[in-house]
């Protein structure tokens, strides 16, 4: 019986499309706006959360606010290491002329050790980062960035040749990959070298053996919660229980803050989009209340020969509920159109529907083919048989 | 078989109440053909729709093919119509939307039955009443009596207890009124039972028996 009803209901729809579709006009746009407001907010959200990390995976920066007369030293972050926390590097920094046969500029000196360059992600495109062994041996080695190779150096291929650094001979034993994205917004140095910790002291003695600060990223098996206490009981373990002796800060904080902004402002939009669908809803009904006027005889008809009051609620909550329904899916279809056509245009390929979104316009659009059908149909399946039949078009 | 039994049927008018029927009994047993004439306005419809259940009496008793018609629901009613009564309209009552075929299928539809089922029931129906090649055409595409004909196949393919029609030819030229009541008399020869409606005595004269209605008050007329 369903399946006949739902059939009617279908002919009735398709009988009459041009009007079928001015009535799901409402739904279409509404469904439209939801999806596409959700979805290009969200994409903007991925995308730029996918920028953030970019800059390097996350990883903590631990500042020492008082050191309680016991400072940390480079051994400290190797017990850190050893203890299975995670890896911790110190940075130290300086600026230093480099020099080259007759060119020279101004250079970024970072003085740090071997497992920095996984705290931050960087990649090395020739030749390797800094070694365990260079910072035993103070070693003066240096691994540099594209820009001064080839300003400086004349030629990617340097490896094994000497930079001079405030005078001082550095062996070249790498060269960073080229900086992408935002990474390199945020860098103002042109020219930038890593060198051993131990190694930078020695040019720069402001660099002390005592750290202030140093980063620190999880053990790969740890979540970054538990990461985070293990570390903090360590510390506090450091500086007789004083909470605040360090201070403990996060990079994947700012992602966060602008998930949770983005968050609010995509819950607004959905809810601006949803009034608009609600209207749709509203145009449904005033259709569907017309449409039962306007077949008062075929009402009467039916029951004449035997439709019960149900099955009539039946026909008109049906024709309401495809109306929504096929309204949604041409919504859904736009929208999707719109979206590729964005995410081609602007070259971001996080623009697509999220299911999640797709989903709740599918289910307020039934609800609201339900809510708003249910009075019409009341109205038809409440006509009584002789005035129906008696009704002249 | 309908027994009707002091049946009355009150409306409000004004301050004054108005029998559409008064005490109105009537008999009519299984494979009768029975004419009811009335000018209009004498309770003609108002007996129809009692007899048809689309209405029900304010007092008195009404027997249907053995069920008594009392108290029931709206959706009683709509059962008994759609099982009990095959309705033959004077304006034909087709949907226009449907086809001629899905016409006749919508109340075997409301009965549930399968759709094989339906299938040869609807073809025997249109079969009868001569109109199986016109099933795709829409009611706005067939003539007026050709519409009858459908009309009288929806209510054949329900294998009703009795016909009721009203006024079947009221709309009708005299050649096509002819061909329809043809129909009539051979359903009521194959032993169905047809209540007529009509103010046409010429029409009337074709039932075997005839029954006066003036006034909601229901007469017998000697059959001769």
């Amino acid at each position: 019986m369903i399946v006949q009803t739902a059939k009617m209901a279908l002919q009735a729809v398709w009988g009459s499309k041009m009007r079928s579709f001015l009535t799901m006009l409402g739904i279409i746009i509404g469904v439209f706006a939801l999806v596409v407001l959700v979805s290009l907010m969200q994409g903007s959200t991925d995308y730029i959360a996918g920028e953030i990390s970019d800059l390097g995976g996350s990883y903590y920066t631990v500042r020492i606010e008082d050191d309680h007369g016991q400072p940390l030293s480079l051994d400290d972050l190797d017990t850190i290491m050893a203890e299975g926390l995670g890896s911790a590097a110190p940075l130290g920094q300086t600026y230093v002329i480099g020099k080259n046969g007759r060119t020279s500029d101004s250079f970024l000196l970072y003085g740090t050790t071997a497992v920095y360059s996984a705290i931050h992600d960087l990649r090395v495109e020739y030749g390797t980062f800094l070694r365990q062994s260079n910072e035993d041996n103070h070693s003066r080695v240096a691994v540099i960035n594209q820009n001064a190779a080839l300003d400086l150096m004349g030629t990617l291929d340097c490896l094994g040749e000497d930079i001079l650094f405030n005078g001082i001979p550095f062996r070249i034993i790498g060269i960073l990959a080229e900086d992408d994205g935002m990474a390199s917004m945020f860098s103002m140095q042109d020219y930038v070298a890593y060198i051993p910790y131990s190694t930078v002291q020695r040019l720069d003695p402001s660099v002390s053996s005592d750290l202030s600060s140093f980063y620190f990223s999880a053990a790969p098996e740890d979540t970054p919660e538990q990461a985070q206490d293990r570390l903090e009981h360590w510390l506090r373990e450091r500086f007789d229980q004083d909470e605040n002796a360090y201070s403990i800060a996060d990079n994947t904080a700012i992602e966060e803050t602008m998930r949770s902004v983005t968050g609010v402002l995509q819950t607004l939009l959905g809810g601006i989009a949803a009034i608009s669908l609600i209207v749709g809803g509203i145009g449904i009904m005033n259709i569907m209340l017309v449409s039962v006027t306007e077949r008062t005889r075929e009402i009467g008809i039916r029951k004449a020969i035997g439709a019960s009051r149900r099955i009539i609620l039946l026909q008109f909550l049906l024709e309401a509920l495809v109306l929504s329904l096929l309204g949604c899916a041409l919504g859904l279809a736009l929208s999707w159109i719109t979206l590729v056509v964005v995410s081609l245009a602007s070259g971001i390929s996080s623009y697509t529907i999220s299911p999640g979104v797709a989903v709740i316009a599918i289910v307020f659009s039934s609800l609201i083919g339900l809510i708003f059908g249910l009075y019409p149909a009341n109205k038809a399946a409440g006509k009584p048989p002789i005035e129906a039949l008696r009704y002249s078009e | 078989m309908i027994i009707l039994r002091e049946i009355c049927k009150r409306y409000q008018v004004g301050e004054e109440m108005v029998y559409a029927l008064d005490h109105a009994s009537l008999r009519i047993r299984q494979g009768e053909f029975v004419a009811i004439i009335g000018p209009s306005g004498s309770g003609k419809s108002t007996l129809m729709n009692i007899v048809g259940c689309l209405d029900l009496a304010d007092s008195g008793s009404y027997e249907l093919d053995g069920q008594s018609i009392e108290e029931y629901t709206e959706d009683d009613l709509a059962r008994i119509r759609n099982r009990k009564i095959g309705f033959i309209f004077q304006n034909f009552n087709l949907i226009s939307k449907l086809t001629a075929e899905e016409n006749v299928e919508l109340p075997l539809i409301y009965q549930q039955i399968p759709k094989r089922e339906r299938q040869k029931r609807v073809k025997q129906a249109l079969d009868q009443v001569g109109l199986w090649n016109r099933r795709q055409h829409k009611p706005s595409e067939l003539s007026g009596g050709q519409q009858q004909r459908v009309a009288i196949a929806r209510a054949l393919a329900t294998r009703p207890a009795i016909f009721l029609a009203d006024e079947p030819t009221g709309n009708l030229d005299s050649k096509t009124t002819g061909e329809i009541m043809d129909i009539f008399c051979g359903l009521h020869r194959q032993g169905s039972t047809i209540v007529l409606i009509t103010h046409d005595s010429g029409v009337a004269a074709q039932a075997a028996r005839r029954v006066h209605i003036l006034d909601g008050k229901v007469t017998e007329e000697e059959t001769s």
